[in-house]
């Protein structure tokens, strides 16, 4: 029988610091916001505020300047992942029982959210580059 | 940094199995130890058992009889459609068959069976011995097939709802009567509180119930797809269950949420019911594809290509998947704006989809493929789901689908996603893990040949509703005139329909054929890689006979010896000294472990529990009132007997050496404690239900020009702030009572309980008085109806609050609770936070938004 040194639970209990699986939520959840902000501005114009011709320039100045706060942010996001996705030796598919192997994991698909959430941040904004009313 | 450890053999020696085995006679005296903990129950009390493996076999075998009973329905609908003016079934018949069958399979099988398949398989994945809660599981099953039984049987007397699986008013307002619209909304809010409790257990055990080692970038894909699903659950889910509430309330009470005559609008009802419907849709596809991710590097004989990626695809699925549910609403006159952002959104969700079954074929590419009726099935449901996957992206384009709205081509959509995304990944994972559920295997000519009836009856059937939507038919017809195009089609879509109830047939037939003969499956039938093929044939209730260290993705195939060392319990908990059921709880992210949990095992508490639950919602149907009370009374006793019985059992040492020279404690109570986790959990899915309450009175406001009326009275500003401020009151003296439970201060701390529920019974009095004191009638308009509501949302909670309070005062009074052991008052205090928003909502609703509108 092996006899390791008991190891008092108070202190091996816990995640290794550092890392959060909830850091990959962070880029969708900024899609979340401004997709709900632009939902919910323009819903509110077209039903409360909008002239008879029905215009909504306010809105698609609107979701220009969320699209002006949340792209940067998510893009921030993505870099701060990729850089800890490239710190170390970096090799996919990052399947080692190791915390560095976990940590990069995390980057990884942190900067893939990232991506994703760009690119659907950036679909919800064309719309108010084409189209302009409450019609 | 760069010197991590590279791989298996670089680890530490402290991190591996025992070197020696122990002896022969120990392993049989533990092996002895661990059957009798975990025994089966026999005769008649087989039906108090909780296990994971007999919950969710049960589980699955019902949702497949729905599932059954839903498929004969659509054959029904089938042979009246087949020729034009038929007269088979009368229109009010079709009606009632075509609701039923939407809603059969998806609240009855769709959801269900990705729960029951989770509750049997997610512990084995995670070579846990149960899930954190088995008693749970159990009640969310006799929940789950009293309500079901209770929504079908309806069709037998012909009392059915007739309003289509998704409801609208005000055709199930005012044109329907009958008792229909109530059991749909009644039995299967039933059901969503099943679900939502499968949720909380599936989350808490993929994040707290992992092997130690099993960081996050070794789960599982299985386990990531459920994780993402049951959180889905959590937030789509309750929109449904307060739009449930309304319409009840309409129908029951006459307040007027959906009347536009008096104030209400329809519409908010089609926002909430699509708000839970879109991600329903993702929510049923990704257990399934799940599925299809254990399955694919099985067969292909390798690790899955880009782990990451599939990721990636899941959790963005499910964020992406909640923007898309004006979708179904985009013929309803929406601003253009509006439905460009919906359409959109629509657009970028086929980016993860397609990134997921991108990584599939890839595996397959690389892979050495073998040849099996389980791959068959998996290649037939990916081609299938890419096919409806594309018509989706055409209906998700507004002008498309102004075009094809409502008409026989988004049933072929539909189902195209729905058998191709759902069916046939479930019969492939049928076929997969029958071995190790029941010892036996399937056979594979039998599958062949359910195969191809099932693959050509289908797309017979739904390929030429395409065509028949396009040039014109509408769905939800009962009948339709001969000469316009439709007759040949539709004929074929019969045929189709036999030919696959036939291969229905042969695939139940290779199930349920009697299988004495056959010599038993080999163990890890598919020479699989994780660790739910470490079950033994015929499979042991232990569930693993001890907790492996597990060091990679695919332990068995990885980690050498790995399958003896499990079995000769080397590895953790390989004993049951106590003769107490025990599994390991981990840190969320590096699965460290954390404490040694003791599961509770069977009882018939849950199925008294759940039979009274279900009174409570099958007597309120039919307004007896009188007996939905007596069973709302003895609903509450029976939870409370479980939870004084069952929970937070203050164990009779204080730490357990578990083997490996791991000593963990028994006991934790916080965010280390999976308790901890449940409460938050629900608590966030009941947030979510009082947020839409919250969302409908906004509602109300942008739709109409005038919100609040300005000839109603509100519910004032002084009632709603005393109230407001009594029940902070209540939360205060909880937060304190935990604090002087901890110092041990008993005198105190009951002061403080007592307090709190005094101001709490006070503040909520108060609450009523708001409105009760202006004399808002519910009837007369929204307005007052939605502040009635938001007000007896949150009485209600403060009841539950008060209930709380006491039960911990009774726990420390008879010594189950100390002030060491006080996971009880930790919870309640978790528990009270929530209150205490929930309450500062209401009120800043009720009284301060009549001030700034």
């Amino acid at each position: 029988m092996k006899m390791n040194t008991t190891t008092p639970p108070s202190e091996s209990g816990s995640d290794e610091p550092g890392d959060n699986i909830w850091i990959l939520t962070v880029a969708p959840f900024i899609w979340v916001v401004h997709f709900l902000a632009s939902y919910l501005t323009n819903a509110i114009w077209c039903a409360k505020y909008a002239g008879s011709d029905r215009a909504a320039g306010e809105v698609r100045l609107a979701i220009m300047c969320y699209t002006a706060i949340a792209l940067p942010g998510i893009c921030c996001v993505g870099w701060r992942a990729f850089r800890r996705h490239r710190r170390g030796a970096a090799e996919l598919p990052h399947d080692f029982a190791s915390g560095g192997d976990r940590s990069r994991f995390l980057g990884f698909s942190t900067f893939l959210l990232a991506c994703l959430s760009g690119v659907a941040t950036i679909f919800t904004a064309l719309v108010a580059v084409f189209v302009g009313s409450c019609h | 940094m760069n010197e991590e450890p590279a791989s298996i053999q670089n680890c530490s020696p402290d991190d591996g199995p025992l070197q020696m085995a122990p002896p022969e006679e120990l392993q049989d005296a533990q092996r002895k130890r661990l059957l009798q903990a975990w025994e089966t129950p026999t005769g008649w009390r087989y039906w108090s058992a909780v296990n994971n493996s007999e919950v969710g076999l049960w589980y699955t075998v019902t949702a497949f009889i729905f599932f059954l009973f839903g498929g004969l329905l659509a054959l029904l609908m089938r042979v009246q459609l087949a020729v034009p003016d038929n007269d088979f079934l009368t229109a009010d018949q079709y009606n009632q068959i075509f609701t039923m069958h939407g809603s059969v399979m998806m609240f009855l099988f769709a959801v269900p069976v990705l729960e029951a398949i989770s509750i049997m398989l997610l512990p084995e994945m995670m070579g846990a011995r149960d899930l954190p809660f088995p008693r749970l599981s159990a009640y969310g099953f006799w929940c789950f097939l009293i309500g079901g039984t209770f929504v079908c049987g309806s069709l037998f007397f012909g009392a059915a709802p007739r309003g289509g699986w998704f409801m609208y008013p005000p055709l199930t307002t005012k044109y329907q009567p009958g008792v229909g619209a109530d059991i749909w909304l009644l039995g299967l809010s039933f059901i969503e509180i099943a679900s939502i409790a499968a949720a909380v257990e599936l989350i808490v055990g993929v994040l707290k119930c992992r092997p130690p080692g099993m960081r996050v970038n070794l789960i599982p894909l299985y386990a990531w797809y459920i994780l993402v699903v049951a959180i889905m659950i959590l937030f789509a889910f309750p929109p449904l269950i307060a739009g449930d509430v309304l319409l009840e309330v309409e129908r029951a009470f006459n307040w007027p949420f959906f009347d536009p005559d008096r104030g209400g609008d329809p519409l908010l009802w089609q926002h909430l019911f699509w708000i839970f419907g879109h991600p329903e849709v993702y929510i049923v596809f990704l257990p399934s594809i799940a599925l299809v991710a254990m399955i694919v590097p099985t067969f292909a004989r390798t690790p899955m290509v880009g782990y990451g990626w599939i990721v990636l695809a899941a959790v963005g699925t499910g964020f992406l998947s909640f923007g898309l549910w004006v979708h179904h609403m985009f013929t309803v006159g929406l601003p253009g704006i509006t439905i460009g952002i919906f359409s959109a959104a629509s657009e970028a969700v086929a980016i993860p989809t397609g990134v997921q079954i991108f990584c599939f074929i890839a595996t397959l590419l690389i892979g050495r493929v073998t040849r099996s009726v389980c791959l068959l099935f998996v290649l037939a449901g990916l081609a299938t789901f890419v096919i409806g996957g594309l018509t989706g992206v055409m209906v998700a384009i507004a002008p498309f689908d102004y075009q094809a709205h409502d008409s026989y081509f988004i049933v072929g959509h539909l189902h195209y996603v729905l058998v191709g995304g759902t069916i046939f990944p479930i019969i492939a994972g049928v076929y997969y893990y029958y071995p190790a559920v029941r010892g036996k295997q399937l056979s594979e000519r039998l599958g062949r040949i359910a195969f191809w009836l099932l693959l050509i009856g289908f797309n017979v059937t739904f390929f030429p509703m395409h065509i028949t939507g396009l040039i014109g038919m509408p769905r939800r017809v009962y009948t339709y005139q001969g000469g316009l195009g439709f007759d040949l089609l539709n004929l074929v879509s019969t045929f189709g329909a036999f030919v696959l109830a036939a291969g229905f047939v042969v695939f139940l037939w290779d199930v349920l054929r009697p299988k004495g003969k056959q010599p038993p499956a080999p163990r890890n039938i598919w020479n699989a890689g994780t660790l739910e093929w470490l079950a033994e044939v015929p499979d042991k209730p232990w569930g693993c006979r001890s907790i492996p260290e597990i060091k990679s993705r695919y332990p068995i195939w990885d980690q050498p010896n790995f399958v003896r060392d499990v079995d000769q319990g080397r590895f953790y908990l390989p004993d049951a000294e106590e003769g107490l059921r025990e599994t390991l709880v981990t840190s969320p992210v590096d699965a460290v472990p954390q404490q040694c949990l003791r599961v509770p095992g069977p009882t018939f508490l849950t199925l008294l529990a759940a039979t009274f639950t279900g009174g409570v919602f099958i007597f309120g149907t039919y307004h007896w009132w009188t007996l939905t009370g007596i069973c709302a009374v003895l609903s509450l006793g029976t939870v409370l007997t479980w939870l004084w019985t069952g929970t937070a059992r203050i164990p009779e040492k204080p730490q357990k050496d578990v083997g490996l020279g791991l000593t963990l404690p028994t006991y934790v109570s916080g965010p280390a404690a999976v308790g901890w986790w449940a409460m938050f959990i629900t608590m966030l899915g009941d947030m979510t239900a009082f947020v839409s309450l919250v969302f409908g009175y906004f509602f109300y406001w942008t739709v109409r020009d005038d919100f609040p009326p300005d000839d109603l009275v509100g519910p004032g500003v002084l009632w709603p702030v005393v109230g407001g401020i009594l029940s902070l009151g209540a939360w205060a003296a909880t937060v304190l009572a935990r604090r002087l439970n901890r110092t041990d201060s008993a005198r105190a701390f009951y002061s403080a309980t007592v307090s709190g529920i005094g101001l709490s019974i006070v503040g909520a009095a108060a609450l009523l008085m708001g409105p009760w004191t202006h004399r808002m009638d519910p009837t007369v308009h929204v307005y007052p109806a939605i502040v009635w509501l938001l007000v007896l949302w949150t009485v209600a909670h403060l009841v539950v609050g008060v209930i709380a309070l006491a039960y911990c005062s009774m726990r420390r009074r008879f010594g189950r609770m100390t002030a060491g052991c006080d996971a009880d008052i930790v919870n309640t205090t978790l528990l009270w936070h929530f209150l205490a928003l929930t309450v500062l909502i209401t009120v800043a609703v009720i009284a301060g938004f009549p001030l700034v509108a």
